[in-house]
């Protein structure tokens, strides 16, 4: 494997920060009692992880890098009063959280209230134990970590519907209820796509992964492109993200089950919204697009860096979706999970457990026989998606190359007739 | 186990559990009894985590918190009108009386028999537990699944209303 | 300072005593479900302890054992909600004491 030449284990190699923390505990078990160097490692990752990484890129990337994007799909520029460029717009609206009065309804459950937040952000939090950032860089190598995140991504939606149901209002109920359903529809394609990488790697550790990966110089997502289409579909519906978020769709339902909070309150759950989106990013990353690994770019750069990079990476394509695609209906996501996004993701397990036996037993699990499999699963993908979308009686024809309505009410028509009549 | 991590480990996921249980006992509200509930499921899925189940432990809370739960409050959600008190019926001393009685008993056996234990973790993997499924125990695995898909069809045809099943009657 | 295969049994049967409780006494139809939730929880928590305590050579068997519960406690659990759900669209109540006859 590639990554051997970095165990160097001089403390001041950056390449691999984690020669910098056991230096650190090292010393620390010399002159500490026994069992306070788990807690400082603890810290230490907690720290790294969560304080260095997370909530810096949550604030410039999420907050600022997201509104500039986003104004500049939509033709205008993003914040850019505060600062300069406006880079000082995530302090300033940090800043007018912290110091808003945070409201609570009379008729409210106080106590469940108070809670949801707590419950929104520690999911937040614990996600990131798991995410290698480089080959010795990981908080906790558990050996379930691919089912350790599944477990993780359903517990944000519990929080969703209490912080909705305990504001005693009927318009936060139809938002919790309505994440709720949309939520629980996208875990199962969530965990079927997941569930072919798996078939493929034999393992479930995040860190086998990306081992893997750089073993056979592909990336699971050239290998796996259905799958990592669904898992990016799934992942933003459970997030909440444009074009799925009817649970906070302002112009539908005031602010859906986020009605009745200010303040601080309102922050931790937008900015869990933004870490939750960076941890599925990181998490996608990390299975789909080769980890902290480059093609042995990792000798030279290091290898959070690159990690770090196509973290930022993936997440643009969170911003990207949200920034182009209109909001659905629910009975359209309803519709779109159950008939298309299952199924699809049926037959790609049934594809991807074919071609693991056929490697396995026929070609003996040499590397070549992966780049055919590659190609083959991309022509797949591509044949599943358009042709479960015809058989579901979608048909690209249908568009409307002329707004219907102002020939049917009988309103102005244009001089010139455009190519055929509305069909 | 040994280990003083183990035990502090063992003793607040127990605290945790146990103290939930009875708040899912005694709560007065219902939806705050679910929540007790819920709070009882993480702390089974810590004591699968402290017993080497790692999987079993995310299985846990996945299908428990992730699905259950959510049914469970979903179910509270469609009937509104009924009661959303956690009162108990006339048969609760009864109960409370039976419950000790029989905890009773299983403490007595539990701590009266001699356990032949093994000290070393068996270290079951996640793939060992697949191996199982479909190996020896793939007929209970077939029947499960089909046990889920009666359920699945049993609940939705439970739920419809008469207009739904007018559209689909032969008519 | 040790943990050994009682103290997870007695905690088994502590929670399984509470179940038992819960759903004996309860007033509405999901609180007994939940007292039976808590009572399948109990014993995957034994079920495990002793795959992970006996001597025997499969201890795997104690897991699949587990995943079976889980499986039959979600359809049950479904299938449950639905009943209560179906019983308040007739009844306009799921208090146990007032569904106890047929005809109401």
């Amino acid at each position: 494997m590639r990554v051997q030449f970095l165990a160097t284990d001089n403390w001041y190699d950056l390449r691999d920060l984690s020669n910098l923390s056991s230096a650190i505990l090292d010393g620390l078990d010399k002159i500490a009692p026994q069992g306070v160097v788990y807690v400082a490692a603890a810290l230490i990752g907690f720290v790294a992880a969560f304080l260095i990484f997370v909530l810096p890129s949550q604030l410039f990337v999420g907050v600022l890098g997201e509104r500039k994007l986003i104004g500049r799909i939509q033709s205008r520029y993003g914040p850019n009063r505060v600062g300069p460029y406006g880079v000082l717009q995530p302090i300033a609206d940090a800043l007018k959280l912290l110091t808003k009065e945070s409201l609570t309804p009379v008729a409210a459950d106080r106590l469940v209230m108070y809670m949801a937040p707590v419950l929104f952000v520690m999911p937040a939090v614990l996600m990131w134990a798991v995410i290698p950032f480089g080959p010795n860089m990981i908080f906790a190598d558990i050996p379930v970590a691919l089912v350790y995140f599944l477990a993780i991504s359903s517990l944000p939606v519990l929080a969703s519907f209490m912080a909705g149901w305990s504001h005693n209002n009927k318009y936060s109920l139809f938002g919790a209820m309505r994440i709720v359903a949309m939520a629980i529809s996208y875990e199962i394609p969530l965990v079927l796509s997941l569930l072919g990488v798996v078939v493929l790697t034999e393992t479930l550790s995040l860190q086998e992964m990306v081992f893997w990966q750089d073993r056979f110089d592909i990336w699971l997502f050239a290998v796996q492109p259905l799958a990592m289409i669904i898992y990016f579909i799934a992942v933003s519906a459970e997030l909440n993200r444009t074009p799925t978020d009817i649970a906070e769709a302002e112009s539908e339902i005031v602010a859906g089950y986020l009605t009745e909070y200010s303040g601080m309150k309102w922050g931790l759950f937008y900015g869990m919204d933004i870490g939750y989106a960076l941890g599925a990013a990181a998490f996608g990353v990390t299975v789909f697009f080769g980890g902290w690994t480059l093609f042995g770019l990792e000798e030279w750069v290091p290898a959070w860096m690159i990690f770090v990079v196509k973290v930022w990476a993936f997440y643009f394509l969170f911003i990207w979706t949200r920034g182009t695609l209109p909001r659905l209906r629910i009975d359209q996501l309803m519709s779109f999970a159950w008939k298309y996004m299952l199924p699809l993701a049926l037959f790609n397990l049934l594809i991807i457990c074919t071609e693991r036996i056929l490697w396995t037993d026929a070609f003996d699990g040499d590397k070549p026989f992966i780049y055919l499999f590659a190609i083959a699963n991309i022509i797949f993908a591509g044949l599943l998606i358009l042709g479960w979308a015809r058989l579901l009686g979608y048909r690209p024809e249908r568009t409307q190359t002329r707004p219907r309505m102002v020939q049917e009410a009988g309103g102005y028509v244009p001089v010139a007739p455009a190519r055929g009549e509305g069909r | 186990m040994e280990g003083v991590g183990v035990t502090i480990a063992f003793w607040v996921l127990a605290a945790l559990t146990l103290i939930a249980a009875g708040g899912v006992m005694v709560s007065r509200n219902l939806l705050h009894a679910v929540l007790f509930l819920i709070v009882t499921f993480i702390g089974i899925a810590g004591f699968f985590v402290l017993l080497s189940a790692a999987f079993l432990a995310m299985a846990q809370i996945i299908i428990y918190v992730g699905a259950i739960a959510v049914l469970i409050l979903f179910a509270i959600l469609l009937t509104p009108r009924a009661g959303r008190g956690n009162s108990e019926t006339k048969f609760a001393l009864p109960a409370t009386l039976l419950a000790i009685s029989l905890a009773a008993v299983f403490l007595f056996v539990i701590h009266d028999t001699d356990w032949e234990v093994v000290q070393e973790d068996p270290s079951l993997a996640a793939n060992q537990l697949g191996e199982a499924l479909v190996g020896t125990w793939v007929v209970p695995f077939e029947i499960a699944s089909v046990l889920l898909t009666a359920a699945l069809v049993g609940a939705i045809m439970l739920v419809r209303t008469p207009e739904e099943e007018a559209e689909d009657a032969l008519a | 300072m040790s943990v050994d295969i009682e103290h997870f049994l007695t905690v088994g049967a502590l929670l399984f005593a509470v179940g038992l409780m819960v759903a004996l006494s309860k007033r509405n139809a999901i609180g007994v479900l939940m007292g039976v939730e808590l009572m399948l929880n109990a014993v995957n928590l034994t079920l495990i302890s002793f795959s992970r305590f006996s001597v025997s050579e499969r201890p795997i068997t104690g897991h699949t054992f587990v995943v079976f519960v889980l499986t039959v406690a979600a359809a049950e659990a479904a299938v449950a909600l639905a009943l209560a759900v179906s019983v308040y669209r007739n009844r306009d109540t799921i208090d146990v004491d007032q569904i106890n006859l047929l005809k109401s």
